[in-house]
């Protein structure tokens, strides 16, 4: 219990630095950039608790609006994310996920694939309302949310496997 | 419920920082992201020692120039950086942290409240204006940077003396907006855009860009100019912050004329 606690304190310091120093840099077409940030969320323990999960999501998002001079629009969207993690689960691996020990950073099965899809789905979707409510950019938005979720995607699928913790 | 209340916080910051000017709560200019970009730019820095260099040598030659034909710097004032040194105090610092990919950006620079930074002053370099401060820390302050939908700035046609404000429209880093110019301008492509003397944050005359493109407004009897930037805003690095030191008598007596 306790090396989780601090894998996944790590694992929020490292993420965090890696998006602010590289992925926000890379500006890609002149402004796409993606946010592997939150596989912090998706990552995190299967039946660890909810309110931790929540109260973690929203200082993460809170670091990156810092960081980004954002206001809370990160905020918002990882609260969003943690909230209906559960439901994910749900959908992605049938009812019983919480009693298996359903596990994301191993062999990329459609269940799996689909969880990491549609929770980076639900980030983008709310941070591109909110963006929505503060100007009125409506298509250059929506354009940046479909390639951005896509080069999160991809982004996290590779870190998951290139960074998949040795079993024992 | 947990998850209500912290959506609610989000949401409520978010709307925040959207009404204009001093609201954010959250800003980069603070202990943790200020040192960690100080630390992050530490690193890039190297990367871009060559054109920093050949910049501050192009500026010095400049500023050599200046000094050893003092004759025609009395005909040019214009191209003199402190046009009047004596209203306007200058810092000079470094940006920590860029950003030009979102419609709102903000910029970080490495000096604060300690060395005499205070919001709206105005931020400058060798080829031209960048942004204004917006809020500052011990050792940190942030950016409006040009390239954001808030910022408005009083700017000028260096011909004509015709006035607009400059905004942004949020869609290519090289090139702002200069609004409202009256249709009685005479514009042409490639003329110079310059700081207004009716902005009481930056010295007029300071560079901005060059005209690109004009457009006509039916409606309203305004021209609308695509302004092509003299500086590169993705690649920033020495910069100067102005102070106008006028600037608080010339508020305060303004605000007795409104209430009159």
């Amino acid at each position: 219990m306790n090396s989780t606690l601090l894998i996944n304190i790590a694992r929020f310091i490292i993420l965090i630095l890696a998006q602010v120093a590289f992925f926000d840099k890379i500006n890609f077409l002149g402004y796409i950039n993606p946010y592997p940030y939150i596989l912090f969320i998706i990552l995190y323990p299967v039946n660890a608790n909810k309110n931790g999960l929540l109260l973690a999501s929203f200082l993460l998002g809170l670091t990156m609006d810092m960081f980004n001079n954002s206001g809370g629009v990160h905020a918002a969207s990882c609260v969003t994310l943690a909230y209906l993690r559960p439901s994910f689960f749900r959908f992605a691996f049938g009812l019983s996920y919480e009693y298996q020990t359903v596990k994301i950073n191993e062999r990329l099965t459609p269940e799996r694939f689909s969880f990491i899809l549609i929770s980076i789905l639900t980030h983008h979707i709310v941070f591109f309302l909110l963006e929505i409510f503060r100007f009125s950019f409506f298509w250059n938005i929506l354009f940046r949310t479909v390639l951005s979720t896509i080069f999160t995607l991809l982004l996290c699928i590779l870190i998951i496997y290139m960074f998949k913790p040795a079993k024992n | 419920m947990l998850f209500l209340l912290l959506l609610l916080i989000s949401v409520f910051l978010t709307i925040q920082s959207h009404s204009f000017h001093k609201s954010q709560v959250i800003t980069s200019a603070n202990f943790v992201s200020g040192g960690v970009y100080k630390r992050i730019n530490a690193a890039n820095e190297y990367l871009n020692l060559k054109t920093e260099n050949e910049g501050l040598a192009k500026e010095n030659a400049r500023l050599k120039s200046l000094l050893f034909n003092k004759k025609d710097s009395l005909i040019d004032d214009s191209k003199n950086l402190p046009a009047e040194l004596s209203t306007y105090k200058v810092i000079q610092s470094k940006i920590i942290n860029n950003s030009y990919g979102v419609h709102e950006n903000f910029l970080t620079i490495n000096s604060g409240s300690k060395e005499g930074v205070k919001p709206d002053m105005g931020v400058l370099n060798s080829k031209g204006i960048i942004g204004i401060v917006e809020h500052t820390s011990k050792n940190y302050a942030t950016v409006i940077s040009v390239l954001n939908i808030k910022s408005q700035i009083n700017a000028k046609i260096k011909k004509t003396n015709h006035f607009g404000t400059l905004t942004w429209n949020g869609k290519n880093t090289g090139y702002v907006q200069l609004i409202d110019v009256p249709r009685l301008a005479t514009v042409k492509k490639g003329d110079t855009i310059v700081t207004g003397a009716q902005s009481i944050i930056f010295p007029e005359n300071i560079n901005i860009g060059t005209i690109h493109k004009i457009y006509t407004d039916n409606k309203t009897n305004y021209f609308t100019i695509d302004v092509k930037l003299f500086n590169d805003m993705t690649s920033l690095g020495h910069i100067y912050i102005v102070e106008n030191k006028h600037r608080k008598e010339i508020l305060a007596l303004e605000a007795k004329n409104k209430d009159e």
